[in-house]
């Protein structure tokens, strides 16, 4: 079965001056999302970024260059990313639409990992 | 009796966040930090607190809800405030005290949050409590500043109870913070010769608090009624302190939980206010009422009659009434007879005037609401020539009547009110010339919202 990787962008002053009763009202729909996925066994794992920083490196003249983040000509920043797996890009979509992270400035970007054939079997 | 809180903790299925957990956790964690810290430390305790939230707002949603949340919270504030401090290790102002008591608390074995006594925790809210509460804040500080750090509201949300800017509120937090720091305020519940003075700012700004949920002008209903809950909360847990559990105490709560047992009748299916005598006492919250009656009965010890007293006394005789018209109206005028010496402002007046009218005559009434000195507060104005205008109309004056419901209206606050004070104008024009002058009968009151003792 496919598996796709769902990238999560946010611009990085979202957050700014939130309340902890709306903290805790985001994180509830959040976490209520994320144990979906796991109750539907479509959960294939999530790693967070570490945010505001990163590095990027790339060869110039057979230099190797390094950039250090953060990278300011993107507005949003990774913070994030789930796998999952679903029959189709269809349904990642599908998966992707309901998250609460879908809000104004967010996004989400699906892409669909791609296996060495045959598939590692999964466990 | 003294429980480590990370064993409490564990009752809490880590996926579920019980209601109000991070605003309250928001208190509680500030008040570990600042006692860590010295109150001089309160910007910096908040911080890492705020700090801690958003990291778990970054974290959770990729990870989960950790098996112990709170621990996970006060590991990651401890971190960053420790963090802050030693960015100020070069400057003049740096606070190596301060950084050694929190590196001392910070517990090596990693994640595993220190021992932390129930009653240490309810001590150190407290001791917050009167930092914030201090004499030396002006009182709308203390009150905007008790909302922010003990009761974790956002500064937003204190704006829209107050309808007041963020700029502004923000403003009075940085101002607060400050006097905080340079007038050296001690992180302590006060000792026993202090804590009279200190006790009378906190109980003021806590029925400040109250009141400013309770009043039904604009605001956001939702916040308005958390601000109640907050109030008792912090109310109830003096109470629960030897030292702060005084009489004055008792009948502050007592005073809150009575008026709060009213709220879900005070206003209709429409949103419209109602009046103490239409409100369907069915709808009275009965637990809130025998809260009340026993932390009255707790009140009445020791030798000084405070205003709390007389006033959770006055709403007592309200809530225990079966009906409107079994309401002990002699009870009620002895009693603001007595508030009236202790405390002789035109709201408490203009409420006794009221009681009088229902012992005496709506002329008694009159007599003394002109008796009363006007000041520039219009919210009395209005509640004056509301109870103006109903006496005037219960004696059958009616073009009177008409003059002063129009003045009320004039002055009205919110949509609520103003609807209650057309309906009233309209009615005057379906009442029959000839009034009936008897005492007692079916009087129409204020609404109940205008009959806060302020």
């Amino acid at each position: 079965m496919p598996q796709f990787a769902l990238l999560f962008s946010a611009p990085e002053t979202w957050r700014d001056n939130l309340s902890p009763e709306e903290i805790q009202a985001l994180i509830a729909k959040y976490v209520a999302w994320r144990e979906g996925l796991i109750q539907r066994n479509i959960f294939r794992g999530s790693q967070k970024l570490v945010e505001g920083t990163g590095r990027r490196l790339r060869t110039q003249n057979g230099k190797v260059l390094i950039t250090e983040g953060p990278f300011s000509e993107s507005q949003e920043v990774l913070g994030g990313f789930f796998v999952i797996e679903v029959p189709t890009y269809e349904d990642a979509v599908e998966v992707a639409r309901t998250s609460p992270n879908l809000v104004d400035g967010q996004l989400i970007e699906i892409r669909q990992l791609d296996f060495m054939v045959p598939p590692p079997t999964q466990n | 009796m003294a429980e480590p809180t990370a064993a409490s903790e564990s009752a809490i299925p880590c996926t579920e966040l019980v209601d109000h957990l991070f605003r309250h956790e928001f208190g509680r964690m500030v008040s570990h930090l600042t006692r860590i810290l010295g109150a001089r430390n309160l910007a910096i305790a908040e911080d890492a607190v705020q700090h801690a939230m958003l990291r778990a707002l970054q974290h959770w949603p990729f990870h989960g809800t950790p098996n112990h949340p709170k621990a996970w919270l006060i590991q990651v504030a401890y971190h960053r405030a420790l963090d802050v401090l030693k960015k100020d290790r070069r400057l003049d102002l740096y606070d190596d005290e301060a950084e050694t008591a929190l590196t001392r608390q910070i517990d090596p074995r990693q994640g595993r949050a220190p021992v932390h006594f129930t009653n240490e925790v309810a001590d150190e809210q407290l001791a917050l409590i009167f930092v914030c509460c201090h004499p030396a804040l002006p009182r709308p500080a203390s009150v905007a500043l008790t909302l922010k750090v003990v009761c974790g509201f956002g500064v937003a949300e204190i704006a829209r109870a107050f309808l007041s800017t963020e700029i502004s509120i923000n403003q009075r937090l940085v101002r607060a913070k400050r006097t905080i720091r340079d007038q050296n305020i001690r992180f302590e519940v006060p000792s026993p010769a202090q804590l009279p003075d200190r006790l009378e700012a906190v109980l003021d700004v806590l029925y400040l608090l109250f009141t400013e949920g309770y009043a039904a002008t604009t605001g956001d209903h939702l916040i308005k009624d958390d601000l109640c809950a907050e109030a008792i909360r912090l109310t109830t847990a003096l109470t629960e302190n030897t030292a702060t559990s005084q009489p004055e105490v008792h009948a502050l709560l007592a005073l809150m939980l009575f008026q709060a047992a009213r709220l879900p009748a005070r206003v209709d299916a429409a949103g419209d206010l109602l009046l103490l005598e239409e409100q369907d006492r069915t709808l009275w919250d009965r637990a809130l009422i025998h809260r009340g009656l026993r932390h009255l009965a707790q009140a009445a010890h020791g030798d000084h009659l405070s205003t709390y007293h007389l006033q959770a006394e006055l709403a007592a005789a309200h809530v225990t009434a079966e009906c409107f018209a079994l309401t002990d109206w002699d009870h009620i005028l002895t009693l603001y007879n007595l508030l009236q010496q202790l405390q002789p402002t035109p709201v408490v007046l203009i409420n006794r005037a009221i009681a009088l009218g229902q012992v005496e005559g709506p002329a008694a009434a009159l007599d003394a609401l002109e008796s009363i000195p006007y000041d520039n507060q219009s919210q009395r104005y209005r509640l004056r020539h509301a109870a103006e205008g109903e006496f005037h109309r219960q004696l059958g004056n009616l073009p009177q009547a008409r003059t002063f419901f129009q003045r009320a209206l004039s002055c009205a606050h919110s949509e609520p009110e103003r609807r209650f004070l057309e309906r009233k104008l309209k009615s005057l024009a379906h009442t029959p010339l000839i009034a009936n002058k008897k005492n007692r009968i079916n009087v129409s009151n204020l609404p109940d919202t205008n009959r806060l003792y302020e």
